[in-house]
C-alpha cells in the first residue's frame, strides 16, 4: 500500500451552503506530486465537483495560488511530501481577504480594478517615430526596475497582507509594486500622474510596512521595498511640484533612441 | 430553462487574450478608435499560455544580419513547407513588432551601450533573438496586457468560454459563451470574429502546453466549416523535465549547454548536426533545429543509450561549464524551475530531458492577413497556420509571429467589420440551440456512464501512439478507429457538476470535445501524408516527396462528423526546394540561396 495523506479542503458552493466548510480527501503521496496534482488527482477521479483554478503548472501563469496549512502558496509548487514527511494533514482554503466564488476560486474582479488604477502602462508623451530605434537603456536602468517587473498577479501578497485584510480599499501590494516597476523604468515619464492617483491614504500610506507580502511573494519581487520606495518617490514628486509644472520631469537617458 | 437570452455586440471580436489576441485588439483599436473590440477568454488574459515562453523572439536587428537570412533560415527549417511570401512579411514586420514592444515598455535584455541584446537560437544562422533573461513569454504578455488596460475602447470578457461560432449567411457573427461565474449561457455578437487561443497540446500525454491548451479555436473554426491546415505537424521540443514536461528552454543551449547520453557522449553528432566544439557553433549540433533533435533522440534510444526512469527514457542537458553567473544572468528561470521542479541545481548537476510536444505548426488555415476562407473569421497565433512555419518551426519565431500576424488580423479585422451589417436574428435562433444543447447533453442530462479523465487519458495514450515523433500506415489506422470509438463514448459522458457557478468540469467537458475533433485532424492529415517532412516523419515513408507533398493538407469536416484531407500549393517566391543541411556545410549551402 502506498504512503497516503489527507488534504481538508474548504468546499463551498452559493447555490447549496451558507458558508464554507472542510471535506476529506485521502490521496497517494508521490514524491514528484505537489498540492495541485493532488487536487487534480481527487477531481479525476473521485469528486468532479472540487473547483479551482490552474494552468501552467509551472509556477508563472499566477492561477493557482491558495492557502495551504495556513500560508499563501502557489499549489503547483509546493510539494506533498514537504507536509507528509512530517506526518501533517494538508489544509487547503481559497485565498485569504477575497470573496470566494466558489471552493478554492476567489473574486478578482477589485484586484484588476486596482492594477488598472495604478496606470501600469509607459507614459513617454511626444514618442519619436518608430524608425529612430529603440530607447536606449543601459543593463544598470533595467536593473533598477527588473525585480518589480517580475509580478505574476498571483495576489499571495494580498492574502498575506494584514492592511489588506482591515482596509479592503488599500491599493495593495502588488499594483503598488507594478506602479513602482513604471515609475522607475528610465523610459517613464509618468511617474507624476501615478502619484496623483496614488499619494493618499487608500494608495502608498496605507501601507504599515509589515512585509507579509515580501516574505510570501513566490517571484522574490519584493513588493514592501517597492513601496517603501515609492514612499519617497511620492515626496520627491511633491516637492518638485512646488519648483516645476507638472509633466516637464522628463529623465535625460529616457529620450534617446537607438538609430538616429 | 432560463427564458430569453442575453446578448451583447461588438464590432470586433477575439477569442482569447494571449499575444496574438492582445496584439490584434490594440491593432483594431488603432485602425478604428470607434470601433468596439471584445476580447473574450476563458482566462484572465495575464493567464494565457503565451506568459510560458522563454528563450526569445526573433527579428532581424543587427547589421550584420538580413531579412534575407532570417527568411531563408525559416524557409529551410520548415523543410519548404512554409508558405514564402507570408515568410518575407515576418521576417520584415517582425523587427518592428520587436521595437513597438519596447516602446510599450517591454523590459528587453540589452548591451553595455543600452541598445537591445541578442541571443543564438536554433536554427538561426545569426544572433537575432531578442530576450527578456529567460522569461520573454511573461514580459511580453504582461507588457501587452498592461498597454490594452489604456485603450478605452477594449472591452475585456475575462474568464468566459466560449462554446460555439455563430455563422449564418455564410459569414460569421459572433459567438456563443458561458461566464464562468454565474453560468450565463449569452450570445456576443460581432461583425468579425479573431481566433487567437493558442494550440493544442494537450491533446498529448506528455506537453510542456498548460492546462488550457485543449485547441479550442482549431475546433470551434473546423465545426463552423472553415479548413484546418497541416495538422500532422507537431513539434516536439528536445528538453522537456520527466514527470511535469516542463520547458527548459532552447537558449540553455544556445549559451553553450551540451546534449549528452548515459555515456556523457555528445551523441548529435552521429546524426549529420555537425562536429563537436566547446563553444557553440551556429545552426550545428545542439543548435540544431528541433524535429531533427528529438529524431535524433528516439534513435539513441533504440540504440540502448538513453538513462531508463519511471517517466521514460531520458538524456542529459549539460549547463555545468557555463558557471554560476551566466546562469544567473541569462537563465534564472531554468535554475529555478530544476531547483523547485526537479530537485536538480543546474550549476552543479546535469538536468534530466526527454522530447515533449510544444508546438503545433498546423492550425486554422489563412491568408498572409489572417482571413480564413470563412467571410468574417480571422485567426492568428499559434492556432492559425499562415503558413510561415511549415514542417517545423524555429525556436524563438513564435511570439514575434503572435506579434506581426496579431496585428495584420487586428487590421484586417477592423477594416473588415468597418463595411459589414450589423448580425442578424437568425444567428441568435443558432445561439439559443446551443444553448439547450449545453443544457440537453451535460448540464440537465440523466444518465451517462463516462468519465472525463478517462476517455482523456484514453485519447492522449492512442495519439501519442499514432502521432508521436515516428508515425507508420498501421499504428495510424488503429489510432483513427480509437478516436472514432472515443467520439461514440464521449456522448456518453457523465458529469458530477451540475451547478451553474463556475463549472470547471463542464469546461473539461467542452474542452475534451474540441480536443477528440483536433486529434482526429492531425491523425488523418498523418495518415494522408505518405513521405517525410520535418515532425512528420513517416517509417512506411521515409523521404521527402516534393512531386506529390509540397502541399499544405487541407482537412475539412463533412456533415456526418468525418473528415476529408486535400490539398493546397506552397508558394515559392525566391528559394526553390533544396536539402536541409546543419553543421558545417551550412554557410556554404546559404551562400547559394
Amino acid at each position: 500500500m502506498a504512503e497516503t495523506i489527507i488534504l481538508e479542503i474548504a468546499r463551498y458552493s452559493p447555490e447549496r451552503d451558507s458558508e464554507p466548510h472542510l471535506e476529506s480527501y485521502e490521496v497517494p503521496v508521490h514524491k514528484e506530486w505537489v498540492v495541485l496534482d493532488a487536487l487534480n488527482h481527487i477531481k479525476d477521479t473521485e469528486d468532479g465537483t472540487l473547483t479551482y483554478r490552474w494552468s501552467c503548472r509551472m509556477g508563472i501563469c499566477g492561477s493557482c495560488g491558495m492557502m495551504v496549512n495556513g500560508e499563501p502558496k502557489l499549489t503547483c509548487a509546493t510539494f506533498l511530501t514537504d507536509y507528509s514527511r512530517k506526518g501533517s494533514k494538508i489544509r487547503v482554503e481559497p485565498l485569504r481577504y477575497f470573496p470566494v466564488v466558489r471552493d478554492l476560486v476567489t473574486e478578482l474582479s477589485d484586484f484588476l480594478a486596482k492594477l488598472k488604477k495604478v496606470k501600469p502602462w509607459l507614459i513617454h508623451p511626444n514618442q519619436p517615430p518608430l524608425s529612430q530605434g529603440e530607447f536606449l537603456q543601459t543593463p544598470e536602468q533595467l536593473e533598477r526596475y527588473k525585480q518589480f517587473s517580475m509580478c505574476i498577479n498571483c495576489t499571495l501578497c494580498y492574502a498575506a497582507c494584514p492592511v489588506v485584510g482591515l482596509d479592503p480599499t488599500f491599493v495593495g501590494p502588488a499594483a503598488l509594486a507594478l506602479a513602482q516597476r513604471y515609475n522607475m523604468d528610465s523610459r517613464d515619464q509618468g511617474a507624476a500622474e501615478r502619484i496623483a492617483e496614488l499619494a493618499h491614504p487608500d494608495g502608498i500610506w496605507g501601507c504599515t510596512f509589515v512585509g507579509e507580502c515580501t516574505r510570501v511573494c513566490p517571484k522574490h519581487v519584493d513588493p514592501a521595498g517597492a513601496i517603501q520606495q515609492y514612499k519617497l518617490t511620492a515626496v520627491f514628486e511633491w516637492l518638485k511640484s512646488f519648483v516645476m509644472p507638472r509633466g516637464e520631469n522628463t529623465k535625460d537617458v529616457s529620450s534617446e533612441t537607438g538609430n538616429d | 430553462m432560463w427564458g430569453s437570452m442575453e446578448t451583447s455586440s461588438h464590432d470586433v471580436l477575439l477569442v482569447g487574450g494571449g499575444g496574438a489576441g492582445l496584439r490584434a485588439a490594440i491593432a483594431a483599436a488603432e485602425v478604428n478608435p470607434k470601433l468596439s473590440i471584445a476580447v473574450v477568454s476563458k482566462v484572465y488574459p495575464m493567464r494565457s499560455h503565451t506568459v510560458s515562453a522563454e528563450g526569445g523572439a526573433a527579428g532581424v536587428a543587427k547589421p550584420d544580419d538580413s531579412l534575407d537570412e532570417h527568411a531563408y533560415d525559416t524557409i529551410s527549417g520548415g523543410d519548404w513547407l512554409s508558405d514564402q511570401d507570408a515568410v518575407e512579411a515576418f521576417v520584415r514586420e517582425a523587427p518592428q513588432e520587436l521595437l513597438q514592444l519596447e516602446r510599450w515598455g517591454c523590459p528587453w535584455n540589452r548591451e553595455p551601450d543600452g541598445h537591445i541584446a541578442v541571443r543564438a537560437f536554433g536554427g538561426m544562422k545569426k544572433r537575432r533573438t531578442w530576450f527578456a533573461a529567460d522569461k520573454t513569454g511573461f514580459h511580453m504578455l504582461h507588457t501587452l496586457f498592461q498597454t490594452t488596460l489604456k485603450y478605452e475602447p477594449i472591452t475585456r470578457y475575462d474568464e468566459w468560454f466560449v462554446t460555439k461560432l455563430l455563422v449564418d449567411d455564410g459569414r460569421v457573427q459572433g459567438v456563443v459563451a458561458i461566464e464562468l461565474m454565474s453560468g450565463k449561457i449569452q450570445a456576443i455578437t460581432a461583425k468579425a470574429v479573431i481566433l487567437c487561443t493558442g494550440g493544442c497540446g494537450r491533446v498529448f500525454p506528455f506537453t510542456t502546453n498548460a492546462n488550457i491548451k485543449n485547441g479550442d479555436g482549431m475546433a470551434l473554426a473546423y465545426r463552423a466549416g472553415a479548413p484546418l491546415k497541416d495538422m500532422e505537424f507537431v513539434q516536439y521540443h528536445p528538453t522537456g523535465l520527466p514527470f511535469t514536461g516542463i520547458l527548459i528552454t532552447e537558449a540553455a543551449r544556445s549559451e553553450g549547454g551540451y546534449m549528452l547520453n548515459k555515456d556523457g557522449y555528445r551523441y548529435l553528432q552521429d546524426y549529420n548536426l555537425g562536429t563537436p566544439e566547446a563553444k557553440p557553433v551556429l545552426r550545428s549540433m545542439e543548435l540544431g533545429p528541433r524535429d531533427r533533435l528529438s529524431q535524433a533522440f528516439v534513435k539513441e534510444d533504440q540504440k540502448g543509450r538513453t538513462i531508463q526512469t519511471p517517466y521514460g527514457p531520458i538524456v542529459h542537458l549539460d549547463l555545468r561549464h557555463l558557471g554560476e553567473k551566466l546562469i544567473d544572468a541569462k537563465l534564472p528561470f531554468v535554475r529555478e524551475l530544476c531547483l523547485k521542479y526537479q530537485n536538480v541545481d543546474p550549476v552543479k548537476e546535469l538536468i534530466p530531458v526527454r522530447p515533449v510536444v510544444h508546438y503545433m505548426m498546423g492550425g486554422v488555415g489563412t491568408d498572409i492577413n489572417g482571413a480564413t476562407p470563412l467571410a468574417g473569421l480571422f485567426a492568428a497565433g499559434e492556432v492559425a497556420c499562415v503558413s510561415i512555419n511549415g514542417a517545423n518551426r524555429l525556436g524563438s519565431n513564435s511570439l514575434p509571429e503572435c506579434l506581426v500576424f496579431g496585428a495584420r488580423a487586428g487590421r484586417a479585422a477592423a477594416l473588415y467589420a468597418s463595411g459589414q451589417p450589423a448580425p442578424n436574428g437568425k444567428a441568435l435562433t443558432q445561439a439559443n440551440d446551443e444553448r439547450q444543447r449545453l443544457e440537453s447533453q451535460f448540464l440537465n442530462k440523466n444518465g451517462g456512464r463516462e468519465r472525463i479523465s478517462t476517455i482523456r487519458d484514453e485519447m492522449q495514450t492512442s495519439v501519442e501512439k499514432s502521432a508521436g515523433i515516428y508515425r507508420e500506415q498501421s499504428l495510424l489506422t488503429e489510432g483513427a478507429a480509437k478516436l472514432s470509438e472515443l467520439q461514440e463514448r464521449y456522448g456518453d459522458i457523465n458529469l458530477d457538476d451540475r451547478s451553474r457557478t463556475f463549472n470547471t468540469e463542464l469546461e473539461s467537458a467542452l474542452e475534451l470535445g474540441f480536443m477528440l475533433d483536433v486529434a482526429e485532424s492531425i491523425v488523418q492529415c498523418a495518415l494522408h501524408r505518405t513521405e517525410s517532412r520535418g515532425a512528420h516523419q513517416r517509417t512506411d515513408h521515409p523521404g521527402r516527396d516534393d512531386e506529390k507533398f509540397l502541399a499544405h493538407s487541407l482537412v475539412r469536416r463533412n456533415p456526418d462528423g468525418s473528415s476529408r484531407v486535400e490539398y493546397q500549393p506552397v508558394t515559392i517566391t525566391r528559394w526553390p526546394p533544396g536539402e536541409r543541411v546543419y553543421g558545417q556545410q551550412t554557410s556554404k549551402q546559404a551562400q547559394e540561396h
